[in-house]
């Protein structure tokens, strides 16, 4: 390795204190299939790292280890070491569903409850039992519904179905209620693919405010939303990690030909 | 010919049709050297439906009607001296229509030609006798005018039979012909057997709808006989049920009711909330492997005869909550009671509302799921409070199906509840439902004309009346919180 070379890992590697979660030699199947190899992946603490890459690449499946979720699926197996603030959280020991009120998700197509959009807010923090009192609920309510830019749209209407809210509006919806139960991380998996460009920019600008206090991993297809909303970014093909680093750097000086391609959008 | 020979000819041309009707539609098309706007098997079909379909329903109308009309003219001819004294007309006919059937077997049979017949007569010849040989047995002697008005019937019968024959194959080749005959490369053909299938499938959906209406039409009609001989306030507000074979009976429904409801109660309030967990169990918890064996054989419960539970109900059920709970708690010492009928009929219901529920929550969506246990919840977490909600309409909606279900239910009653009509509130005495009395007033000796007898005929509207208004309330319940849930 060159002295410049080295020079530049050192620059665009996460300072061992300001990694949040990290994967060592993550792989997944799912049955006999294998969707992801040694996949090794910091996050780094309050800031937003974009997933990028072909569909089928394994992207939702790396998030989805995050938290877990890959539990619901009876026939998915993870290998590996994914550690929450240097803690495994595939160790017996830890607590999924306490581990999934630290680590949240939204999902890529809106899942409003069946319940008014009060009930959708204050449905993580009484499972919780994270306040005392109604008003305390109401306070929370209201501010992850102001946190999540939606407060303005729903404050008269609380307590109409989620559902009746228009698709931009309801992915907001849930974010507010991922953000109720104040988790470390968030994971989003193409939180805007169900949206008009004008919901997108309002998602969008929330995630960058949102990354002042939470660590937020995003899926995205979209080139400029990964250029426009993280510091970080992890392109991933067939399974494998290609390419991991700083946005900005990893748009104008790729390392691979095959991240340069991807993002020219030379194929994929 | 029979009228199935006629069916078999008819399709046969129908065949045929199709065969032409193809060759024509792509001579046609051959030398006019156009294009065919249909494919050539269509203009085929809609020759061959041509032919078959207006035949086979003049035979089907035919068939109906030609028995009334033959009927009613022949039966004005006998005579009011040639009907026996206490008897009636249609008795009468009927011995002609026996005795018109039997001539038809002795000309088949071969030995008696068709002029024989005409002078057959009957103080001449035992036509009881002769009639005995076919396998037509007769109360008496057959009298000289019932003889005639039998040749007349049997004539008219074959001359008719006859002409709708001719008329049927008239039918199928005239339009036949006519389908045929216009086929150009431009026709229609493809729009107009989709016409025909439409046609087809509507008569279908309307035969199921007539049927209804003429149930429910001969319940009203009869249950309006009822009304004329008892009075109905009687039927609906009177607490015995005491039917007499000699008049002066009292029957009124409250007893009844009670029992139907009472019953129903204890058979829902068994199989509701274990059926609702068997499907949670089922949906939520169980693995792929063990769901593929569970489901099947909870549901071989659905398929076992209502006489079996009734069986069970009778012989193991009653006395052991006789022995067991009802003597030593003092509370009756009968083993046919509501309890019995109730727990055995909820063990039915059973893997109804398990199954019903089952698909239910299944078809809640996994993304409800997901942003549930994304933001922490556990299982049953997630249950309580995303999805049964969700699911809570239908849910709903197989609660009434199997309240209906256990409101008609009958053999399991008769066995396990037994037959007095009583109205109590402990559940460890013999009582008795609604449909258990309609078999017994309709089995009984009592005359057909007879209060006794016709209120049957209120029972069963008035039950009829009752699970549709179950079934309405269902599909209202449904319909009003999917618009919410979706
Ligand atoms: N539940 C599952 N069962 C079996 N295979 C799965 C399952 N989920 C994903 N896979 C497989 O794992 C691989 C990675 O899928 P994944 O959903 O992670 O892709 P992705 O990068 O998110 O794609 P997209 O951009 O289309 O969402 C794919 O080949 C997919 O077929
Ligand atoms: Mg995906």
């Amino acid at each position: 390795m060159t002295e410049a070379a080295t020079e530049m890992a050192v620059d665009t590697a996460i300072k061992e204190s300001a990694i949040k979660m990290r994967g060592t030699d993550v792989s997944v199947f799912y049955g006999e299939k294998q969707a992801l190899f040694d996949v090794n992946l910091d996050v780094a603490r309050n800031s937003v790292t974009a997933l990028i890459g072909p569909s089928g690449c394994g992207k939702s499946t790396f998030l989805r280890c995050l938290n877990r979720m890959n539990d619901t699926i009876d026939i998915c197996r993870v290998t590996g070491e994914i550690t929450l603030e240097g803690e495994n959280i595939y160790d017996p020991k830890i607590d999924v569903v306490e581990l999934r009120a630290r680590v949240g998700m939204v999902f890529q197509k809106p899942n409003p409850f069946p319940k008014s959009i009060y009930e959708n807010v204050a449905y993580g923090p009484r499972i919780h039992g994270l306040t005392n009192s109604r008003a305390e609920l109401d306070e929370i309510v209201e501010s992850s519904l102001r946190k999540a830019a939606i407060w303005e749209e729903v404050k008269d209407r609380l307590h109409e179905p989620g559902t009746g809210l228009s698709g931009g509006q309801q992915q907001r919806l849930c974010i507010a209620r991922a953000i109720a139960v104040s988790p470390e991380v968030i994971l989003m998996d193409e939180p805007c693919s169900a949206l008009d460009p004008i919901a997108t920019a309002k998602v969008e600008e929330l995630i960058d405010e949102l990354r002042g206090n939470f660590t937020i991993v995003i899926v995205t297809h979209s080139m400029q939303q990964a250029a426009r909303v993280s510091q970080r970014t992890a392109m991933f093909h067939l399974g494998k990690l290609v390419e991991e680093g700083v946005t900005d750097k990893m748009f104008t000086n790729p390392e691979t030909k095959l991240t340069q391609d991807y993002i020219t959008g030379r194929f994929g | 010919m029979t009228p199935s020979a006629i069916i078999l000819i008819v399709l046969g041309l129908a065949a045929i049709g199709y065969v032409l009707g193809r060759q024509r539609a792509l001579k046609t098309a051959q030398r006019e050297g156009v294009k065919l706007h249909s494919l050539s098997g269509y203009h085929g079909q809609s020759v061959a439906l041509f032919i078959a379909v207006p035949a086979l329903f003049l035979l089907a109308a035919w068939l109906f009607l030609q028995p009334v009309l033959i009927e009613s003219s022949v039966s004005g001819r006998i005579p009011q001296s040639a009907i026996p004294e206490g008897g009636a007309r249609s008795l009468v006919m009927f011995d002609v229509r026996r005795i018109a059937e039997g001539l038809n077997q002795i000309v088949a049979g071969g030995d008696v030609s068709e002029n024989d017949l005409a002078d057959m007569r009957a103080d001449v010849t035992d036509v009881r006798a002769r009639l005995a040989e076919v396998g037509v047995a007769l109360g008496s002697d057959v009298s000289p005018i019932v003889l005639q008005t039998a040749k007349e019937y049997r004539a008219t019968d074959l001359t008719a039979s006859f002409v709708r024959n001719i008329a049927v194959l008239v039918v199928a080749l005239g339009f036949g012909a006519w389908a045929l005959a216009r086929i150009r490369p431009g026709l229609r053909a493809r729009n107009i057997s989709e016409t025909f299938i439409k046609a087809l499938l509507m008569g279908s959906s309307l035969v199921a709808i007539l049927t209804t209406v003429g149930i429910v039409g001969s319940l009203l009609f009869e249950s309006i006989s009822f009304f004329n001989m008892y009075p109905a306030k009687e039927f609906f507000l009177s607490t015995t049920w005491n039917p007499q074979f000699r008049g002066g009976s009292e029957l009124g429904i409250l007893p009844l009711l009670w029992g139907t409801l009472y019953v129903s109660f204890v058979a829902l309030a068994l199989a509701v909330p274990l059926g609702l967990m068997i499907a949670i169990y089922l949906a939520e918890y169980a693995g792929s492997r063990l769901r593929s064996y569970a489901k099947p054989a909870i549901e071989v419960l659905a398929g076992i005869p209502t006489i079996v539970y009734g069986l069970f109900a009778l012989i193991t059920v009653g006395p052991f909550l006789r022995d067991w709970i009802a003597q030593p708690l003092g509370l009756g010492s009968s083993s046919s009671s509501v309890m019995t009928a109730g727990l055995v009929m909820g063990i039915m219901l059973i893997p109804f509302i398990s199954s019903l529920s089952d698909d239910i929550i299944n078809s809640v969506p996994q993304a409800m799921r997901d942003g549930s246990y994304g933001l922490g919840a556990t299982k049953s977490e997630t249950i309580k409070q995303v999805i049964l909600p969700a699911a809570l309409p239908g849910i709903v909606g197989a609660f009434l199906l199997a309240a209906s279900r256990a409101i008609g239910e009958t053999m399991i009653v008769v066995m396990g509840a037994g037959a007095s009509a009583q109205l109590d509130l402990n559940p460890f005495e013999a009582m008795t439902t609604i449909t258990v009395k309609i078999v017994s007033q309709l089995t009984g000796d009592t005359e057909f004309a007879s209060p006794e007898t016709l209120v049957a005929f209120a029972l069963g509207l008035t039950l009829f009346v009752f699970t549709l208004g179950l079934n309405i309330l269902a599909l209202y319940i449904v319909r009003k919180y999917r618009e919410q849930y979706e």
